[in-house]
């Protein structure tokens, strides 16, 4: 039976495709009308046949579980209805995000070198001081075009009210791009007829832009650079996309018993043919494990020397190592004052108001109002340690409370919102489930976003996590030029 | 460019795809062979846990070697890293690692055989359904060995593949050579003459030689000339000499070749001069055992040279090997 979207039940959050009255937004009226008009099998078909495109193409991601070897690769639940947004909207998402790559990349640079905004009392020192992320073996380092953050992968989430937000910016190894392109070519196979009527901006160019990114960082830049990606291994849960970028890029994939660093400080990939110097590693391993000589001693899947080499200037590395200090949930409050501060610029993308319990008014106000806040640690990520106030018991509420009265620098708050929704296929039906969206930032000479990004949903009735992890899938994201301007 | 580690990788898949194959075809032909024999004659199943080089890691966990404790240990026995399960996960998890590299079809077909096995493992350990269980994993690990070649490019990541399986292959003729040739039976008497030459067609068999040696060598099974073929035959797949010297065509092209072109030109010259009437009466064991050695010292050569170009560090992921 086609859909009838009158009756589609809106659970009163924004509906990115949906107007509460029943009817398509403008981007998505072709979209919705053809999917409303297929019966429940032909549905049910293009999703047995994008699920089919999936395993056949083998797109999955690792889970650990207990008792098996290693971990076991599984097919990435994914949605056949499409996020659309409209070109228009997104032009301004587009220079929302690059405005706000450039100023964390110049705030990491400030942090590593003269520190200027911390003199200035527009960042506060003690947070820097307790900052698990920042790395004091970079101090007074200066990278290549002195960008340190060349691929931040930034979560926006929309609210009631459709004011999109960004809601953490990802700037040590963001995951997910692979998805992206991956979701794009499956969606042509099962809707073919939908790409012919409309204009939907292409994704496909993210590798070339990738590569092209991180050859121009290569110390030798008269050579056909040799770039690798640096992986921690089969069991991430990221590998598939470590192998699929390598793959898409042509170039190899390296895990640190590849690299060695030899006396001259510069770094080589072990061959069959011997030693051959490397110019540029994309590394998808964490700052701490990156190099056994100046991080964790344990570490055994880092590079021995790698920081000295990346020091001396012999070889790139992105991210940069120390990155991951604007990657916290505390400094991340103080983005807006960082555009402002380095670009002189109101910011164009706003934050989710964030209250920080290191201020005391605010922890004050942070403790009053627990029931209505999600509370946050700074440096945990994937939606750990959290407390969603609405939902908390009042033993929950009052454990955090002590929490985050004995760390305060540790927390911050935000109101919770209520994240938008798009029509989903759950069960043979269609209904709206939350999502998120990350788009996908690149940084070298120049600077570009994906068109669109990876959106992630959660398939649970109700649930706000959309984490691979934990029951999340994904959809694909389309830009479409709609002719307003 | 080739990665050492990849390089190392496919090389050891490719020894333990073939491991798996020639430790199913042994004991289907000792099935067999023990089928034909009369019923009081003592030949158990010890003769393929040495052949298979496990004897001592065997007799940790096992008093005695029944046939279905033989079995255990050969097909899916944690304690023996080259049993059949075992080598097939090791190959799987160095293909694992090569699959943007080694055709996807490769990888489903050993991920298939993988699960297969382990999952039917109740049937090799029966009687009645051993025949068609290692049967199939035989067709399999040849069906692998012929996507591979098949639909892969015969680049250097293909030369060391194929070495792979012509070191493996080597390896097992010698042992099976050694086992079998040096200690047909407990003891030759009167009784079991007759028996003698379906020993050695179970030699030929173990190597999947038998039909071959018909055609090209003679009809009449000779122990002599069985032995020649094995070692010296230039033109069946699974004799030292043509697995050497598939190893030495795939050296010719790689850089560095010298010091393990050097130990390979060493056990040529070993087998191309062995006078095989001679060991056959006398010395058949010390041969095998020098030719074994060389072997090894291939091994390590290969190891040294291109696995790990300039230190200790193993970058590719294998189990002890026998």
């Amino acid at each position: 039976m086609p859909i009838e979207w009158k009756d589609y039940p809106g659970d009163g959050s924004y509906d990115e495709l949906i107007t509460p009255g029943g009817n398509a937004r403008a981007a998505a009226r072709g979209a919705v009308r053809y999917i409303g008009s297929l019966s429940d099998e032909d549905l049910r078909e293009r999703r047995d046949a994008a699920e089919l495109a999936m395993q056949v193409m083998g797109i999955t991601f690792t889970v650990y579980s207990e008792g098996e070897e290693g971990g076991i690769d599984r097919t990435w639940p994914f949605d056949i209805i499409p996020r659309i947004l409209s070109a228009h909207e997104w032009r301004r998402i587009e220079a929302g995000l690059q405005q706000r790559v450039q100023a964390l990349n110049m705030f990491i640079a400030d942090i590593y070198g003269e520190k200027k905004i911390v003199r200035d009392h527009v960042f506060p020192r003690e947070v820097l001081a307790k900052s698990v992320n920042h790395r004091s073996q970079c101090e007074g380092i200066r990278p290549p075009l002195d960008i340190w953050a060349h691929i931040c992968g930034s979560d926006l989430v929309r609210d009631k009210d459709g004011t999109l937000y960004v809601l953490e910016d990802n700037l040590r190894v963001p995951s997910g791009v692979s998805y992206m392109l991956e979701n794009r070519l499956v969606m042509k196979r099962v809707f073919p007829e939908l790409f012919e009527n409309y204009s939907i901006l292409p994704v496909d160019g993210y590798p070339t832009r990738l590569f092209d990114m991180l050859a121009s960082l290569s110390p030798r830049p008269a050579d056909y650079p040799t770039v690798v990606v640096l992986t921690p291994g089969i069991y991430n849960s990221a590998y598939f996309e470590h192998s699929y970028l390598a793959q898409q890029m042509g170039v190899e994939l390296v895990a640190g018993s590849d690299l060695v660093v030899l006396d001259d400080d510069c770094v080589y990939l072990r061959t069959v043919g011997g030693l051959e110097r490397v110019d540029v590693i994309y590394r998808r391993i964490d700052d701490l494990y990156l190099d056994p000589e100046a991080f964790l001693p344990e570490s055994v899947i880092g590079v021995r020397g790698l920081m000295r080499a990346w020091r001396k200037g012999n070889v790139a590395i992105a991210n940069a190592p120390g990155a991951g200090v604007a990657d916290d949930k505390v400094v991340y409050a103080f983005v807006p004052a960082m555009i402002r501060y380095y670009l002189d610029d109101d910011p164009i993308l706003p934050n989710v108001p964030t209250y920080l319990c290191m201020y005391k008014p605010q922890l004050e106000y942070v403790l009053d109002h627990l029931d209505e806040l999600v509370v946050k640690p700074a440096n945990e990520s994937g939606g750990y340690g959290m407390l969603v106030g609405p939902s908390a018991s009042k033993k929950e509420r009052q454990k955090f409370a002590e929490l985050i009265r004995k760390d305060p620098r540790n927390y911050v708050a935000q109101p919770t919102l209520s994240l938008s929704t798009a029509p989903t296929l759950c069960d043979g039906r269609v209904e709206p489930r939350h999502l998120d969206l990350r788009p996908f930032i690149l940084s070298g000479e120049t600077s570009h976003v994906t068109r669109g990004g990876l959106t992630r949903v959660a398939l649970k009735k109700g649930s706000l996590v959309v984490n691979s992890s934990q029951g999340g899938g994904s959809k694909d994201t389309w830009i479409v030029e709609t002719g307003d301007k | 460019m080739l990665l050492s580690s990849v390089a190392e990788r496919v090389y050891w898949m490719a020894r333990y795809i073939e491991r798996a194959e020639n430790t199913a075809r042994i004991i289907l032909v000792h099935h067999n062979l023990l089928l034909d024999l009369p019923r009081h004659v003592e030949f158990g199943w010890e003769a393929l846990v040495t052949i298979t080089g496990n004897r001592e890691r065997f007799h940790e966990h096992h008093e005695e070697a029944t046939e279905r404790n033989v079995l255990r240990f050969l097909i899916a026995d944690h304690n023996n890293p080259n049993c059949i399960t075992c080598s097939l996960a090791m190959a799987r998890e160095n293909l694992r690692t090569t699959r943007a590299i080694v055709p996807r079809s490769a990888w489903e077909t050993l991920n298939d055989l993988h699960a297969w096995t382990r999952d039917n493992l109740n049937n090799g350990l029966s009687r009645r359904g051993r025949f068609a269980y290692l049967r199939r994993i035989i067709d399999y690990c040849q069906l692998l060995a012929g996507k591979l070649s098949g639909t892969m490019s015969h680049d250097q990541t293909y030369d060391f593949i194929r070495m792979g399986r012509n070191m493996e292959r080597a390896d097992m003729t010698t042992r099976v050579i050694e086992v079998r040739a040096s200690n047909l039976l407990p003891s030759i008497n009167e009784e079991l003459k007759p028996f003698v030459d379906i020993q050695w067609k179970s030699v030929l068999d173990s190597l999947a030689g038998y039909q071959m040696y018909r055609r090209h060598v003679h009809v009449r099974i000779r122990g002599r000339e069985v032995l020649r073929f094995l070692l010296h035959d230039e033109r069946f797949p699974r004799t030292v000499h043509y697995c050497l010297g598939e190893v030495e065509q795939c050296l010719r092209g790689l850089p560095g070749n010298e010091a393990a072109l050097r130990v390979l030109g060493r056990a040529q010259r070993m087998v191309r001069e062995v006078d095989v009437t001679e060991i056959l009466s006398d010395g058949l064991n010390s041969f095998v055992d020098d030719l074994q050695q060389v072997h090894t010292q291939l091994h390590e050569q290969l190891t040294a040279t291109y696995f790990q170009p300039l230190d200790g560090q193993h970058p590719g992921l294998q189990a002890v090997s026998a």
